[in-house]
């Protein structure tokens, strides 16, 4: 018998209250359909003995008090998956958009997931060749990592998302299936158009799986769009056994989607306003990143950020920074100068690369090359500081040094453009050249063997004329 | 029968009943969630659930367990890895697969498992609280001792089992206490994790926990017993520096507490420790190690347990004469448990949101950290150390500020150090220890008689730089003067020779005390001959010519641990060095 509640008692903002309800689940989903035949989906935030309390998806408006019917379904949100979904386009929460009809499911599963047992995770080591030589180079992203894009409004991090899907491998190419799934909440019409558009430019779209909420789609809907994305990639990656790189974006709607929803239930604020769950909220979607013992595939995560202001402090990149593996920062002056992509080095970090590079993953040198490149780029800031004031001519031998390496390293390395795709072995040769621009004696982070072996000044010389 | 009248989150409320007291452990729902009662009053009972709550109804059937939240204390928690409120994740992946379910009931250690045990009582002996009535193997490097617990009044021995083999279950003495009861003593007990557990005496602090790592063991160290606080934003280190902690110091048993932090974390731990071996026990580090594990994306109530689940099996080792350090990655986590749940209860809520009892919960939690005197009569300590991550990377918000109240040790993480992979990137400037008083006497009995003023003299060396780089930054090094220029050249041998530490590098992950101490000897003497050499009127740009500064900074690498005896050749070449360099000038 399926038991359908006539009108509601209570609507506020995206919440509706039904009484004088019973057996109703915490997190169940619900029909709400009115009076003139749409329908809409609702789950239950909170329910006490004659009481639940709902928040409907597409919004509350246009319903009344007494113009609907509301119907509960006895389970919480599943999302119906299958290999057909890559190449196809969804909604924010899951349904087709594309005109191809319903994907005829395998299976369901709960969009929520569950947590992975810290045992049955196994140490993501491989690593994910971009092309882009600051990432390969000095934040390497691994398969199974969560490396998150932190932005600000206006700079390219969406051309740079674009680059990273379709310049994507793996290190070794054994045929295994790669695919992507993509993720946008509350994006401009036109930043979708520009996905979809370089996606099927590439000829990738028929391993992407999109799910869309736009920046006017309704709030709510914007807080499952993750969910069911990170849904899609579990099954691909756990059940297929697919690698699937997962591209979020705009991370900061969906914080302030959820503050939204938690304000109008009432709860109580924690900093900037944003309800005190947001770093547990936050990290049940980050953690959704891995790779399972006993399985082939792998979940790695791309989200991307706006920072409001470019403020790295920011309740949103704060508390992503603390959950997820690493961050690639870019940074503003950089991308007005011209520089692409705008990688702002010394804040950016991969905190799984030291054990998915050098031998066997990369190449034998490349910590040290990084480690030294890092150094070196730390003192470029220095000097520069230090040139502005004193001015250029002032400074010291090795001070001067370090500026011209400074402005080598963000033309060469740095500033590769958007078509130019690198070989990890080209990305560390120019590394090391660029380092050895720099008096011997300054590479402190290098031991004599490899300053044997790559300090070539003279190449460099020639190189950089 | 009682029943969930309503449900918020992992917050759940049972209408007009007087069954639970305050702290019960119950079980809500038929799935027979694990839960806690937080709040009890005439119309409401509030309960906070350790698992997912997802698919719960009210009318839902609630019971009681008549204790506290306990954890069970006996062999086999050793190299085990567990969630908050100890379940055995190894168990829970066996029933639930890779992903965790709820309302798994599982024991928190092996009851099948038996124990090779030595019944150290006979019958006729009077048996008080806290004293060992059977030891048996935990690990190849542990010996486990079963203590009558202090709950219990004690009492004389009435029956032994032989020596053999036992599980945890059986009962293997039987005590009479003075009121005529009969006890079972078996090979485990139960402890309530919120209260601590009780010791005959507490201890003056003297001895340090030896690290291996240079800034903490000579710059600023941590004594045994004590608590410390390593806060720091983001990518600073604070994993890769509690690691290195648990993986080098010199306590017998590591409780790794990963409080809501990622679970790649945990996988490394478990994967990096099997494989690493103790140098002093020859097994691997697992050996040794118990890890509790309530990665971020778990319940966030048993995230709130995990701190005193880890704190209550330290200090029954702790009990049984074992020296343990606590790592807990991080407290920051388990504060934001506490305003989340908080939040939940509608609390009136103190500054940026967290409840106003925050400070209290922490210092009850620093302070359970202690160098004591068993009610066994054998010594033992419990150290914390507690990763701080501070919001926004601001050191004045709530949680670091109430820490830094109750802790002595403060190593704060920077930034910039972290960007130039300075690592560990321990701020020497804004640090503090206050061991370092009470740990003179051990330094110069145990390490070097002068031990304590070289490490003065370093740090004078630091303090002044620090003064320095305010005009550096403003007019570079130029300008200096050549004895302010030497100073500054010292600084930056002491920070990348001997402050920065490679992690990943065979010799330098773990340095002995006496080597830390041969280097900074060095490093003194440098400065004091150059000194020297400066006012025999030998110019700076001789001194550097010299290499000794280049040479100093590689010595780490260059003389491998296990051979002090180079620094004697290094100290006589630098000598020699500098005697030519004054003799030249002189002609």
């Amino acid at each position: 018998m399926i038991l359908k509640y006539i009108g509601l008692s209570e609507i506020n903002g995206p919440l509706v209250a039904l009484e004088g309800v019973s057996g109703i689940g915490y997190d169940e989903m619900a029909e709400i359909r009115l009076d003139d035949g749409s329908s809409r989906l609702a789950r239950v935030v909170e329910v006490s003995e004659d009481k639940a309390v709902l928040q409907v998806f597409e919004g509350t408006k246009g319903l009344s008090l007494v113009n609907t019917a509301t119907r509960f379904e006895g389970k919480p949100m599943e999302l119906p998956l299958s290999t057909e979904m890559l190449g196809r386009i969804f909604s924010g929460a899951g349904k087709p958009i594309d005109g191809l009809g319903d994907v005829y499911p395998e299976k369901y599963a709960d969009i929520n997931g569950r947590p992975l047992n810290p045992v049955s995770r196994s140490y993501p080591r491989n690593y994910i060749n971009t092309g882009i030589s600051s990432i390969d180079a000095l934040t390497t992203l691994i398969r199974g990592q969560k490396l998150p894009i932190f932005s600000g409004s206006g700079l390219s991090h969406n051309k740079l998302a674009v680059q990273i899907v379709r310049q994507a491998r793996l290190a070794e190419d054994q045929g295994q299936d790669f695919a992507i799934v993509f993720g946008a909440m509350g994006v401009k019409n036109d930043v979708a158009d520009y996905f979809r558009r370089c996606f099927e430019e590439t000829g990738s779209l028929e391993r992407v799986v999109m799910f869309l909420n736009m920046s006017n789609d309704p709030i709510i809907e914007r807080i499952l769009t993750p969910r069911c994305a990170l849904t899609c990639a579990e099954y691909l990656a756990y059940e297929k056994n697919m690698h699937i790189l997962v591209i979020l974006t705009d991370m900061t709607s969906y914080a302030e989607a959820l503050r939204e929803f938690s304000s109008s239930k009432g709860e109580i604020p924690g900093r900037k306003g944003y309800p005190g769950y947001l770093y547990s909220d936050l990290a049940s979607l980050y953690e959704r990143a891995g790779v399972v013992k006993g399985s082939e595939g792998s979940v790695t995560q791309i989200p991307i950020l706006t920072m409001p202001n470019d403020d790295i402090t920011h309740p949103v990149p704060d508390l992503t920074g603390y959950i997820t593996e690493g961050q690639i920062v870019l940074d503003r002056n950089l991308e007005n100068t011209g520089v692409y992509p705008a990688v702002s080095v010394l804040p950016s970090l991969s905190r799984l690369m030291k054990d998915g590079i050098g031998e066997g993953y990369t190449r034998e040198d490349h910590q040290m090359c990084a480690n030294q490149l890092f150094a070196a780029y730390a003192k470029v800031s220095d000097a520069r500081a230090l040139a502005s004031v004193i001015g250029e001519e002032e400074l010291s031998d090795s001070d001067r040094a370090y500026l011209k390496f400074g402005s080598l390293f963000e033309e060469h390395f740095l500033d590769q453009g958007f078509d130019t795709d690198r070989t990890i072995g080209e990305t560390l040769d120019l590394g090391w050249k660029l380092l050895s621009t720099l008096p011997k004696n300054e590479l402190d982070r290098v031991d004599d063997e490899h300053l044997e072996k790559f300090y070539t000044p003279e190449l460099a010389a020639e190189a950089f004329r | 029968m009682d029943v969930i009248y309503s449900i918020n989150g992992p917050v759940v409320k049972v209408r007009d009943t007087t069954t639970f007291s305050m702290l019960e452990m119950v079980y809500v729902g038929k799935k027979r969630l694990i839960s806690e009662v937080i709040g009890v009053d005439s119309d409401f009972t509030t309960i906070q659930v350790y698992e997912g709550t997802t698919g719960l109804m009210p009318g839902e059937p609630v019971v009681g367990s008549g204790a506290a939240m306990s954890a069970v204390l006996g062999p086999g928690i050793i190299s085990g890895i567990f969630d908050g409120i100890e379940r055995p994740l190894k168990r829970l992946e066996e029933i639930t697969g890779a992903f965790i379910g709820d309302g798994a009931d599982v024991s928190s250690l092996d009851e099948q498992k038996k124990y090779d045990c030595r019944i150290t009582v006979s019958v006729g002996d009077t048996l008080s609280p806290g004293q060992i009535y059977c030891t048996c193997p935990e690990t190849p490097a542990i010996e486990h001792r079963c203590m009558l617990s202090p709950l219990s009044e004690g009492g004389e021995v009435v029956w032994t089992a032989d020596g053999g083999s036992y599980t945890i279950n059986d009962t293997v003495v039987k005590i009479k206490t003075p009121s005529g009861r009969e006890e079972e003593l078996t090979l485990c007990q139960r402890w309530p994790i919120r209260t601590p557990r009780p010791s005959a005496q507490r201890l003056p602090i003297s001895r340090p926990l030896i690290t291996g790592q240079r800034i903490v063991d000579s710059v600023l160290p941590v004594a045994k017993g004590g608590a410390a606080a390593i806060p720091g934003g983001f990518g600073t280190g604070k994993t890769m520096t509690q690691h290195q902690l648990a993986k080098w110091c010199d306590a017998d048993i590591i409780v790794y507490i990963g409080c809501g932090e990622r679970g790649n974390e945990m996988t490394q731990v478990l994967e990096e420790f099997s494989e690493l071996t103790d140098p002093r026990t020859g097994r691997p580090l697992t050996d040794r190690t118990v890890l509790i594990a309530n990665t971020s994306n778990m319940p966030v109530a048993a995230r709130e347990a995990s701190i005193y689940t880890g704190i209550t099996l330290a200090e029954y080792y702790r009990d049984m004469g074992y020296h343990i350090a606590i790592m807990a990655d991080s407290t920051s986590r388990w504060a934001e448990a506490l305003r989340e749940i908080s939040g939940r209860l509608e609390e009136m809520p103190a500054e940026e949101g967290f409840p106003a009892y925050l400070p209290s919960r922490i210092s009850e939690f620093y302070e359970r950290a202690g160098y004591v005197r068993t009610l066994g009569g054998s010594e033992g300590s419990v150290t914390i150390i507690g990763a701080v991550s501070p919001q926004g990377s601001d050191f004045s918000e709530p949680v670091t500020q109430n820490t830094k109240r109750f802790v002595r040790c403060f190593w704060a993480l920077d930034k910039s150090l972290a960007y130039a992979r300075h690592y560990p990137a321990i701020n020497w400037i804004t640090s503090y220890s206050e061991y370092t008083e009470d740990l003179e006497d051990y330094y110069s009995e145990n390490v070097a008689e002068d031990f304590i003023a070289v490490r003065q003299e370093i740090c004078n060396i630091l303090a002044q730089e620090n003064t320095l780089m305010e005009i550096v930054k403003l007019m570079g090094t130029d300008v200096l003067p050549d004895d302010q220029k030497l100073l500054i050249e010292t600084a930056r041998v002491i920070r990348t020779g001997f402050l920065q530490q490679n992690a990943y590098h065979k010799d330098d992950t773990y340095v002995p005390l006496e080597k830390q101490y041969l280097m900074m000897q060095a490093i003194c003497r440098f400065y004091e001959l150059s000194g020297k050499a400066l006012g025999a009127g030998v110019s700076i740009n001789d001194i550097l010519g010299t290499g000794w500064a280049e040479k100093l900074i590689k010595i780490k690498y260059d003389i491998p641990n296990d051979r002090p005896e180079m620094f004697g050749e290094y100290k006589e070449k630098m000598e020699s060095d500098f005697a030519q360099l004054v003799g030249r000038c002189v002609k």
